[in-house]
């Protein structure tokens, strides 16, 4: 995670950016191949690299400086105990939101089942980096659960004050015929890009119906502006963009932004927020 | 939009000198001058690799057996398998009939040959000034003597062949010669002396050089870079970054401070970028993005 990379993005016209989860100590992502792509989905499994929490402090202060644009803090962790140090470090650097990873779907040979997939997990989490810090705190959770809606319920009776919806969906595999070897190093991956969008979109409308007052980050398969206003009206209050940058380059996010408002006016819509939720009736 | 290893079968394999191997595969790649593929073994590692050369029907590897990866490579022979996918990157770029001077160091004379074939094509004139450790570390070099309208100039830290120095010392001349505002060379002793007497002696003529082109060690290419720059000359740079996707989605490969992408952006820039890249001849960073020093 580097304040440059970060400046960037924010350079081609996103809103704001949420930085890669930010560990305690030194995190030592997984071999390549760590990711493929086709026109349907991207599967990854870059495995969290990161410098840990005091590297990362040098880079958020650098982004700090001069702010161009909102941060969210990602943080990740295999323990309990680990999250709430994080959490407290993270905190004194005055992200506007701390996020919760809490769904990587490729680092399970590590930690085993991610924290999301069990509310009574997810909620112990979310109050362990809620008794941390009084910056909004968001939980991002995975869609590879039965019911995202009592998870997400759980973590906002937790503390959390808004979720992030949804990880990445799997994990999946991909197989080479000719050497019979599956492609990526961790042999799995999240899968993520267009194919995930309507799983995505049905996330934030469940969990939008279920908990109304609760802010989402709506975040899957979102390519272009008529994407995010689909899932701004399932539900989302932000829009989160990642795979678009292999499939439209990092210009994808002036790009949205211009198709949402070239949307809007076509609609004779005044305010984005207006949008928000529409979809969910009764 | 597809970005999955295709996996090919090594068409041959030749020995460079003891340490370095060419692999040629049978594949239309289309890659232009500079840029790279990834080439993957499975359980092993996927790496990017500069494209040495590439034409309609094949391109060519060639690596140094230095880590598990290239290693492993080293022991395939014709008719393995590889997974290749790409060509990535931005590329070198000349035009017709300019005068073009390549700055080698070490075994970045593999990427600078593939442009050197291509720009003679394009009717170049060119200098081709190749810098290594010592004599079983140059590479390339019969197959750059048989190209036409290219003068080969060798350097080696030894002397074991060519002038004992720096290419910097050979390229110190060339700028001279046209005229180019070189500060004082540096004296470096016999080295120095040597290579200026006759480092650029057979250059090709011309009235001026459009271009320098630089890969190998980054500390040399920072130094060309600002050769370049108070000789007010066009350059354009190859700089390597630790790299996972290598198509510009993971982040790794940004640098500092103006956070461009060298899997995407690069790894060829031309020197008024590589000027405003403030790590560039600095740091670099690991696999983590933990900052490394030259």
């Amino acid at each position: 995670m580097t304040a440059a990379s970060l400046r960037n993005v924010v350079c081609h016209g996103a809103g704001g950016v949420t930085t890669k989860s930010i560990w305690l100590n030194e995190h030592i992502g997984h071999p390549n191949p760590v990711m493929v792509v086709n026109e349907h989905y991207m599967l990854n499994a870059v495995g969290l690299p990161d410098a840990g929490i005091e590297k990362a402090k040098l880079e958020m202060s650098k982004y700090m400086t001069n702010k161009p644009a909102p941060v969210i803090a990602s943080i990740v962790a295999g323990r309990a105990d680990d999250f709430a140090e994080v959490a407290a470090q993270v905190s004194k650097l005055r992200p506007d939101i701390i996020e919760v990873n809490i769904s990587c779907p490729n680092v399970e040979d590590e930690l085993g089942k991610p924290f999301a997939c069990s509310r009574v997990d997810a909620a112990m989490v979310t109050s362990i980096v809620r008794k941390m810090t009084r910056i909004p705190v968001v939980v991002k959770l995975s869609p590879n659960v039965a019911n995202i809606v009592e998870i997400a319920r759980a973590c906002v009776d937790a503390g959390a004050d808004g979720i992030c919806a949804i990880n990445t969906v799997g994990p999946g595999m991909m197989i080479d015929l000719e050497t019979r070897e599956p492609v990526l190093a961790n042999k799995v991956g999240g899968v993520s890009g267009p194919a995930i969008k309507p799983i995505a979109i049905k996330a934030v409308y469940d969990i939008h119906k279920a908990l109304p007052g609760t802010p989402i980050i709506g975040t899957g398969g979102v390519m272009t502006g008529e994407d995010a206003i689909e899932m701004i009206m399932a539900g989302a209050t932000l829009v989160g963009v990642g795979t678009a940058v292999y499939y439209r380059d990092v210009a994808c996010f002036g790009l949205i932004a211009k198709e949402m408002v070239a949307w809007g006016k076509a609609h004779g819509i005044k305010k984005i927020g207006d949008l928000r939720g529409t979809a969910v009736k009764g | 939009m597809r970005d999955v290893p295709k996996v090919i079968k090594i068409k041959k394999v030749i020995v460079e000198t003891p340490f370095v191997k060419t692999f040629i595969f049978e594949h239309k790649l289309g890659a232009q001058p500079g840029q790279f593929v990834n080439l993957w073994l499975p359980r092993i590692d996927e790496k990017p690799m500069s494209v040495a050369y590439c034409d309609a029907k094949e391109f060519w590897v060639t690596m140094f057996a230095v880590g598990p990866f290239s290693k492993k490579m080293h022991t395939l022979k014709a008719g393995d398998l590889v997974g290749v996918r790409g060509p990535y990157g931005h590329g070198f770029s000349f035009k017709k009939g300019q005068r073009l001077v390549m700055m080698a160091g070490g075994y970045g004379a593999a990427p600078l040959y593939n442009l050197t074939v291509q720009a003679v094509k394009a009717g170049c004139k060119i200098d081709f000034v190749i810098g290594a450790r010592s004599k079983e570390h140059l590479l390339y070099l019969s197959r750059i003597k048989k190209l036409k309208n290219v003068k080969l100039h060798i350097t080696t830290d030894d002397g074991s062949v060519g002038l004992k120095g720096y290419n910097t010392q050979v390229l110190e001349k060339l700028l001279a010669e046209v005229g180019g505002k070189m500060p004082a060379p540096p004296v470096k002793g016999a080295r120095g002396a040597k290579a200026g007497k006759s480092g650029a002696k057979g250059a090709v003529k011309s009235k001026k050089i459009d271009c320098i082109y630089t890969c190998g060690p980054e500390m040399m290419m920072k130094k060309i870079s600002d050769m370049c720059w108070s000789a007010k000359v066009s350059a354009q740079i190859s700089i390597e970054r630790y790299m996972k996707c290598g198509f510009g989605v993971c982040g790794q490969c940004c640098v500092d401070e103006s956070g461009e992408r060298m899997c995407t952006e690069g790894p060829v820039v031309d020197n008024a970028r590589a000027r405003k890249i403030t790590e560039f001849g600095k740091y670099h960073r690991d696999s983590v993005g933990k900052i490394s020093p030259f």
